[in-house]
């Protein structure tokens, strides 16, 4: 008998993605173009899978990132806390052939979050007295009222490391950290895509940023589009 | 009533950054408020990005843009000298627990109330809410930044809101390209006037009491 963390890494995007089925609740990191697993989601198209439910901040950007999703229809549900003027979302959102969930950024996080801790609810200030309250239990705690959010599994994440080594401990890179590592304890099952794969112990366990009990499946992509989604130093100062 | 503007979106940044203790933690909203930062001293205050950054530093030189490294604008950004990063659902941790002293938000509406509207227009897209609601309902202080009336001539300072709330009673101070208001309750409070504004301007371009 063996474990589920004896040998994660796979040779190729197509073998990390063989699980997936359709209908899953798959998480993606990234904040908007930046962190993303860029080849996982590629391979998620040429995967074939459908009728996803898609949990990402931002459901992908000027047409790019996970708007390809969307373009290739296969997703049937987004949960996502900010769209902005991302056609992608509006034109299938007013089509009715999308279902999309709009929830404040720190509740997104903290649902994975719950989910990965094994807290199945948790009451949160955000959103008292606003539209994010409706339908949801409201509790007066201590003369303050909290809204009853809960835990956002997902059946896979699709995470974005820049170093992981053989057991998939985890060192992320500066802001493309965001919701890789939380979504990575959410979920059953947790692809990583990493920019540097190392032998166990060249990351010093005090430097680890996620724990290698929480990933599945390592594949090493060392090369990455990683856009920018608006063009730099237009205003610097 | 036509555009108004005595202060400058450069002049309410000056300003607004007089609201920032030496020492704190403040968060910078998207839009206006990210501004402040070009009139605070080196060294005066830590800023924080809700997308995994404390000592979000200045824009980068030319060539030198990391697209991993990005304020939660998404803008390239630098760190500066003992900045760290987190992951998100710490980097709300630290707005929801309290532990960021100052927000500048962007605002739509403003009620009396203080109530803050910032994320969608009654009939429109849904844009999406982001940060804003943890950021108006978990900062210590909570300062709206946004001009005195919208494009169509309308008030932004207003009895109470009737566009989707962001929080409800979070909002302080309000700075606009006319001056400084605090809402009371009852109205708003004139801190202070932009240069050329005279009372009765400022009043008729408010919806709610000046007192």
């Amino acid at each position: 008998m063996t474990g589920r963390h004896r040998s994660k890494i796979v040779a190729t995007i197509a073998e990390a993605l063989a699980p997936l089925t359709d209908g899953m609740t798959i998480l993606v990191g990234g904040f908007g173009l930046s962190g993303n697993p860029e080849a996982l989601m590629r391979g998620v198209m040429e995967r074939g899978v459908r009728d996803l439910t898609m949990v990402s901040n931002n459901a992908g950007a000027l047409g790019r990132g996970l708007g390809l999703w969307l373009r290739a229809g296969i997703v049937r549900k987004v949960i996502c806390s900010y769209i902005g003027p991302n056609d992608d979302v509006h034109s299938r959102m007013a089509a009715g052939t999308l279902d999309v969930e709009v929830t404040p950024q720190g509740t997104l996080a903290e649902r994975m979050r719950a989910a990965g801790a094994g807290i199945p609810a948790f009451y949160t200030p955000t959103g008292v007295g606003t539209l994010v309250e409706r339908g949801k239990e409201v509790k007066e705690i201590g003369g303050k009222r909290y809204i009853l959010e809960h835990a956002l599994h997902g059946d896979v994440a699709l995470v974005r490391a820049h170093t992981s080594d053989q057991f998939g401990n985890l060192r992320f890179w500066r802001t493309a950290r965001n919701f890789n590592p939380v979504m990575a304890t959410a979920a059953k099952l947790a692809i990583v895509e990493c920019d540097n794969l190392v032998a166990n112990g060249a990351i010093d366990p005090d430097d680890v940023h996620l724990a290698g009990m929480y990933t599945h499946r390592i594949v090493h992509i060392a090369e990455h589009e990683n856009a920018f989604e608006f063009t730099p130093g237009r205003s610097a100062r | 009533m036509t555009q108004l503007a005595y202060w400058s979106t450069e002049d309410m940044a000056r300003r607004a950054a007089r609201e920032i203790p030496e020492g704190s933690i403040v968060n910078l909203g998207i839009g206006m408020p990210t501004q402040v930062a070009d009139f605070l001293p080196e060294g005066h205050a830590w800023l924080h990005s809700e997308n995994g950054l404390l000592g979000t530093g200045p824009f980068p030189a030319e060539g030198e843009a990391d697209p991993n490294l990005i304020n939660a604008g998404k803008q390239a950004v630098t760190v500066v000298k003992g900045g760290s990063t987190f992951d998100s659902a710490t980097s709300f941790a630290m707005i929801r627990g309290g532990h960021v002293d100052v927000a500048f938000l962007g605002a739509m509406q403003v009620s009396a109330r203080g109530d803050i509207a910032n994320w969608a227009v009654p009939g429109g897209k849904v844009m999406g809410i982001g940060g804003a609601m943890d950021l108006a309902s978990g900062c210590r202080r909570v300062i709206a930044m946004m001009q005195h009336l919208n494009k169509s001539g309308e008030h932004k300072l207003v009895q109470v809101c009737d566009y989707p709330l962001t929080a409800a009673g979070v909002v302080t101070l309000v700075i606009t390209d006319l001056g400084v208001f605090e809402p009371t309750g009852e109205g708003f409070r004139i801190v202070e006037l932009a240069p050329g504004v005279s009372r009765e301007l400022a009043q008729a371009a408010t919806g709610a009491r000046l007192g």
